[in-house]
Order: structure tokens, then C-alpha cells, then sequence
């Protein structure tokens, strides 16, 4: 039995390689078909913004990438309802499910290992 | 019982003194660390050309020393070292960089290792992460 893993993600896309980083240990883990989760929480929300501009600071586009994730079996997918509402954000680019803080303990508590970008 | 460590901060940062010290004190416990794993900023605690002044602790020498010392499987991840100028002699004459600032006992490797090392460890310790 494989020990699941959740990836928390807390970077802003455009606040250096926090946020890809955080995304490519998930997709890693889904391409050796381990059990991921990825948790979007505080700045890491705003990854999930639609229509963002990153050719205006020079940054790649990370939303492509975060498609990739059901691809690669990774499709326990989370966002904080509290983060999201700070920062103005309805629509998500990619389907999440969002947790209020009971949810989010009770997330972080199934999981066997945690890591934290 | 079994640890796997991953690092995330640059040996400027107390979290990357806190791993070494959580690793050093782990093995005098008896324990065993199947595999240091530096990622993100953490491969900077493995460059091989910080230079700290002498009244202060060199803790990527000290990482060094460690690892050496153990005979631990320590991994740079690859990706997150080649995009912060952190290179083997390999790598180094692959891109054609002037420096090679990555020396043994350290390993550039990919991600998988980390996943490995979290499935063969009874716990994965994180330090330096957001």
C-alpha cells in the first residue's frame, strides 16, 4: 500500500518557481501512480485565477500545466474557500474542490505525508 | 525508524541548520535517513562555493561533511539546481558554464527520487517549506 502524499501549494504564480515547483512534485507523483492530493491554499489560489496574463511579467503560462494534472491521475484537487474569497476569486481555471477550515483539517489529516511550497 | 528529509532553504536560512541538526541527532538515535533530498532553494545548502566568514557556521559545509561522513544518499534535485546555477562537472560542460559548483558527495537526480525515499521512509520530514 502506497503512503499518500498531499502537496500544499501557497505561491502566487508569478512569485518565482515556488508555484511550478510545488505543481511538479504532484505530477511527478502521479506519473510513478502514487496517491496525490494538491491543496491550493493562500497565494497559491491565485494560480487558479482565469484569465491571467503572464506574458505581461515575462512568466510562462502555469495553467496549462495545472490541466495536466487529471492526465497524469492527479485529480484529488483542493483549494481553500477562505483563500479564494480574500482574493476576489470565483471561477477557477481548474475544477477544485473547496474546503472551509473544518475540511481543510480533516484533509490534511488523511493524508500520511504533507509538503508544504 | 526511517526517515526521509527534504530541505527547501538555503543554508542562510535556520531551516536548513535545523534539518542538519534534526539529521545528525536522528542518526545518534539510532536512526536511519534513506535518503536527503534538497529541492527548490534547498539546493543551495549543497553548493560547494558558499563562502561564510570565519567567525561563522558554514552549514553547507557542514551538509557536506555530514553526508560524507554517513555515507547518506543525498539527492539535489536536478531541475530546481540547474535553474539556480547549482552544477556537477557533467552539467557544467553540458550547458557550458565556466563552474562546476556541486561536488561529492552530492547527487543531482529528478523528482522520483523524492517520491521514493517518501514511500520507503515511515515519515517524511519537510523542512523550510512555506
Amino acid at each position: 500500500m502506497s503512503q499518500s502524499l498531499l502537496v500544499i501549494s501557497r505561491q502566487a504564480p508569478w512569485n518565482g518557481p515556488g508555484a511550478r515547483e510545488a505543481l511538479d512534485i504532484a505530477l511527478a507523483g502521479g506519473a510513478f501512480d502514487l496517491p496525490i492530493g494538491l491543496l491550493f491554499l493562500d497565494d497559491g489560489v491565485l494560480q487558479l485565477a482565469v484569465g491571467q496574463a503572464p506574458q505581461a511579467v515575462q512568466q510562462k503560462d502555469l495553467t496549462a500545466n495545472l490541466q495536466a494534472l487529471p492526465m497524469f491521475g492527479v485529480e484529488a484537487l483542493y483549494a481553500c474557500a477562505q483563500s479564494l474569497a480574500q482574493r476576489g476569486l470565483s471561477d477557477t481555471a481548474l475544477a477544485v474542490e473547496r474546503l472551509d477550515s473544518d475540511g481543510l483539517r480533516a484533509l490534511i489529516d488523511r493524508y500520511d505525508q504533507v509538503i508544504t511550497l | 525508524m526511517k526517515f526521509a528529509i527534504a530541505l527547501f532553504s538555503p543554508p542562510s536560512a535556520p531551516s536548513s541548520r535545523r534539518a542538519l541538526r534534526f539529521a545528525e541527532a536522528a542518526l545518534q538515535g539510532g536512526h536511519q535517513i534513506v535518503r536527503l533530498f534538497f529541492y527548490a532553494d534547498g539546493v543551495h545548502s549543497a553548493s560547494g562555493t558558499i563562502v561564510s566568514p570565519q567567525d561563522e557556521t558554514d552549514v553547507a559545509r557542514q551538509w557536506r561533511e555530514f553526508v560524507a561522513g554517513h555515507g547518506l544518499d543525498a539527492v539535489v534535485c536536478i531541475a530546481a539546481a540547474l535553474r539556480r546555477g547549482v552544477l556537477d562537472e557533467q552539467e557544467a560542460r553540458r550547458y557550458e558554464r565556466e563552474a562546476a559548483n556541486l561536488p561529492a558527495p552530492w547527487v543531482l537526480s529528478g523528482l522520483g527520487q523524492l517520491h521514493e525515499a517518501a514511500q520507503e521512509a515511515d515519515r517524511l520530514i519537510c523542512f523550510g517549506g512555506d
